[in-house]
């Protein structure tokens, strides 16, 4: 674990643009369904939530279950209003939580 | 060409009633663990097909990771916006997949994640908008290779 989270997202917009965020971060997932070589069942550990907020403001959330892939890909949009930080949010079934921060700017 | 005898017949005509009966089942009735994630979401409400665009390869050869991705009509404003978006695959151990939360920051209600589906399978996805009306959409997904270990 301890990967950095991959953010993609523009650097700037102009105002009432809609972006597109790609996010990566490095996690098993494990499912709590696969068994190891001695038939014993490996604890489940996945990222069950993850969220993404704007200058305070709530854009997007998810919950998730173990039937999302190992290195969970999440895309989603979100509108600029204003110059801002976005900051994510993914939270470990062991209460960890992997944050990251990207600021972006309005166009001139 | 020999004459069919009676075994056959019925066969045959067993496997028509199969396959009459198998877009019904997989258009109109979600069993199981699946329908209880549905009924959870949607408080017992019966929701609509329409609105949502998914978007799924219609085979998978890895199970592992299948890209999905959901766009649900919706100007998206404080007064209209999609709330929640559930996906849920009816053929895995647990049906539940993830919930999406949009706001109307998000601006579209679009999404793209990667899910693991245990075999061929139906996903179904269920919009619940800012003013309680349902939305949902479901498709079907050939796997080569399930995607939940053994």
């Amino acid at each position: 674990m301890a990967d950095k989270p991959r953010i993609k997202l523009p650097k700037e917009a102009a105002k009432g643009e809609v972006i597109q965020i790609k996010t990566l971060v490095s996690h098993v997932m494990e499912s709590g369904q696969r068994k190891d070589a001695q038939g014993k069942t490996i604890p489940r550990k996945i990222i069950n939530k993850f969220a993404c907020e704007f200058n305070g403001k709530p854009v997007f959330s998810c919950a998730l279950e173990p039937a999302i892939s190992a290195n969970p890909y999440i895309q989603f949009d979100a509108r600029i209003d204003e110059a801002g930080t976005f900051k994510f949010a993914w939270t470990d079934d062991d209460g960890s939580v992997i944050t990251a921060e990207e600021k972006i700017a309005l166009k001139a | 060409m020999k004459a069919i005898n009676r075994r056959q017949a019925f066969a045959l005509g067993g496997g028509f009633v199969m396959l009459t009966l198998m877009p019904m089942a997989a258009d109109a009735e979600v069993t199981g663990d699946a329908a209880k994630w549905i009924e959870k979401f949607t408080g017992g409400k019966q929701p609509v097909k329409g609105k949502i665009s998914l978007d799924l390869p219609e085979i998978a050869e890895n199970g592992n990771t299948v890209p999905l991705s959901i766009n649900v009509e919706s100007p998206m404003t404080a007064d209209s916006y999609v709330k929640d978006v559930m996906i849920i695959a009816d053929g895995n151990p647990n049906a539940g997949v993830a919930t999406l939360s949009f706001t109307p920051l998000s601006g579209k209600a679009e999404a793209a994640i990667r899910i693991r589906l245990a075999t061929t399978q139906n996903v179904i996805a269920v919009a619940k908008m800012s003013d309680g009306s349902l939305f949902t959409e479901q498709k079907t997904v050939k796997v080569t290779i399930g995607g939940c270990g053994g």
